[in-house]
């Protein structure tokens, strides 16, 4: 069935099916690169949206330090040019991996509403970070001056997750730690 | 301290076998002898952490420089698979003990996908380690990383041969026997893998 | 549809299904099942990659060398695998992010470098297509079935519709529960083949 195999024909087989192939990639790459950006950007927008007030004029992505890592904020401006909101990116470390919370903030400094970005916690567990309306709507209006960032367990004031501890504590610390970057944001 | 941390969530957090479920098919078909079971794991050892030692460079100084990271899964499975055959070569060569006792699982870990799993993952992913930031992994991590990987899949492989072994003498339902009771003995290894979770 | 076309269709339902008789592509089978729709999307992916590959590989068989038919083939798999990646990237990143891992490793999943060797190599077009088409639906039926009964048991869901309040048996959509699940699937599937 097969041909039969010499350097000459053994070479000339691979090289070229290689090629034929690295081209009909880089021609899919070229092709869908513009439409994954697009999808990605939209993604992203669609999360910076979610946690801030509607209206308002998005930034592009400002590059800052929230918790010792690179990382990034966008603000919202009003008509009249004066910033109406900050979203803050925030990763730490969950129960299963990285956890990256978008977090909203008002310009006095409260938060308005946080959404995740991406996780790896445990199914119908910590994964219901992202679902809990208890767990999440206990952010929206949090004033950080007045209450503390943290679990209850640890002293705070965020009712933890049932049964995800660690994940409602990745949470909290990433909520915390945009709200020092907010701080700096602002100059204080 | 994070070289520990690695080596302790690869092995037993996140497990490569037990709990992201990578390699399974040579699991199941080579872990009904304690014996072919040692070998393998020698094997898959020596292949995951010399490949992804391997695919990092080529990825970091070849595929990336030159905007060609859309190539990345074929040229890692081209490297793989060659590397392979030359482990093969060499082993064969430099000492015919080893080949003989690794021998005849070389051709069929190309077709594990741990191998190729892992190292996609270090290249591509994010990892956290004992609750530090999430970062991609350097070559020294990346390493340290496949190697604990592959214990970790070895170890678990040697522990569910010796439960296979017993499983033979025992009198097991008819549909049950071979592949079904095999599974749920691995489901209730995964469990008791699964009280290391959130330890790291 | 002749006969013999017809049996090569029908043949990976259930004579020689790829996840319950053949035990081919496990990694996959456990990984992405924790939801029907997952499994479901799982199965189609592998499935695309089948058919294509197939037909393509039974149509350059004939002129590649023996000798290197390994390394052909798996380029020709991988090419048509990143093709899907940056299709689902684009279209369905949700999908995508919710697969992520697996489908890059459909190159290392025996069901398509098998039936590469065992069937494409050795047939023509409209028969290997065939042949992926069908390998393709016992696969995706297989992971669609393990995926409802877990979803069904850990979430108290189906294909996302929710029937119970609160959590179901939360192992079944961790790793355990995979396995466990899929032992009693065969079982069953067994019982079923043997009574045929």
């Amino acid at each position: 069935m097969a041909a039969k195999s010499n350097l000459l024909n053994m070479a000339l087989c691979l090289t070229l099916v290689c090629l034929v192939c690295s081209a009909l990639l880089g021609g899919m790459y070229a092709l869908t690169a513009e439409p994954i950006a697009k999808t990605n950007a939209d993604i992203l927008r669609a999360s910076v949206n979610a946690v801030l007030p509607e209206g308002g004029e998005l930034s592009e992505a400002v590059p800052v330090e929230v918790g010792g890592q690179a990382s990034e904020y966008y603000v919202s401006k009003s008509a009249d040019g004066t910033p109406a909101a900050y979203a803050v990116k925030s990763t730490t470390a969950g129960f299963g991996g990285p956890l990256t919370v978008m977090v909203g903030l008002t310009p006095d400094g409260k938060i308005y509403n946080t959404s995740v970005l991406s996780h790896s916690e445990t199914p119908g567990l910590g994964a219901k970070c992202t679902e809990d309306d208890h767990f999440i709507s206990q952010f929206n209006g949090f004033d950080p001056s007045q209450k503390i960032l943290s679990v209850k367990k640890d002293g705070g004031d965020v009712d933890a997750i049932t049964a995800s501890t660690i994940t409602s504590r990745a949470y909290s610390l990433a909520v915390k730690n945009a709200v020092e970057a907010f701080k700096t944001i602002k100059g204080e | 301290m994070e070289y520990f941390l690695i080596i302790i969530s690869a092995i037993f957090v996140n497990n490569v076998m037990l709990a992201q479920f990578l390699g399974t098919c040579p699991f199941l078909g080579v872990s009904n002898k304690l014996s072919t079971a040692t070998g393998m794991s020698g094997a898959v050892v020596f292949v995951i952490t010399f490949a992804t030692l391997v695919t990092y460079l080529i990825n970091k100084y070849l595929l990336v420089p030159f905007g060609l990271t859309f190539l990345q899964t074929i040229a890692f499975i081209l490297v793989i698979a060659t590397l392979v055959q030359m482990v093969e070569i060499v082993l064969k060569k430099i000492s015919p003990s080893l080949y003989q006792a690794l021998g005849i699982f070389l051709p069929l870990i190309t077709t594990n996908c741990a191998v190729l799993g892992v190292a996609l993952s270090v290249v591509t992913k994010e990892f956290t380690f004992g609750g530090g930031a999430a970062h991609m992994l350097n070559l020294g991590e990346s390493v340290v990383y496949a190697f604990a990987t592959a214990v970790g899949y070895g170890m678990a492989l040697i522990l569910f041969a010796g439960l296979r072994e017993h499983l033979e003498l025992n009198d097991v339902p008819k549909q049950f026997r071979g592949i079904p009771i095999a599974l749920i003995t691995c489901g209730i290894l995964a469990m008791a893998f699964m009280g290391f979770s959130g330890l790291v | 549809m002749s006969k013999r076309k017809l049996d090569i269709f029908t043949k990976g339902f259930f004579k020689e299904n790829p996840t319950f008789v053949l035990l081919l592509g496990m990694c996959p089978t456990l990984a992405t099942t924790t939801s029907a729709i997952n499994g479901l999307s799982m199965g189609l992916a592998t499935l695309f990659v089948l058919v294509l590959s197939n037909i393509v590989i039974s149509a350059i068989a004939p002129v590649v060398p023996d000798k290197v038919h390994i390394p052909v083939y798996i380029v020709v798999i991988a090419t048509f695998v990143t093709i899907l990646q940056f299709a689902m990237q684009a279209y369905t990143p949700d999908m995508y992010k919710t697969l992520g891992l697996f489908i890059p490793l459909i190159v290392v999943n025996c069901i398509v470098l098998g039936r590469a060797e065992a069937f494409a190599s050795k047939n023509g077009i409209v028969d290997s297509a065939l042949d992926g088409l069908g390998i393709g639906f016992g696969f995706t039926m297989a992971l669609t079935a393990l995926g409802m009964v877990r979803e069904i048991l850990g979430s108290g869901s189906i294909f996302g519709w929710k029937f119970i309040s609160g959590d179901g048996l939360l192992v079944f959509i961790m790793a355990p529960g995979a396995f466990i699940a899929l032992g009693y699937l065969m079982v069953l599937f067994n019982k079923i083949a043997k009574k045929n």
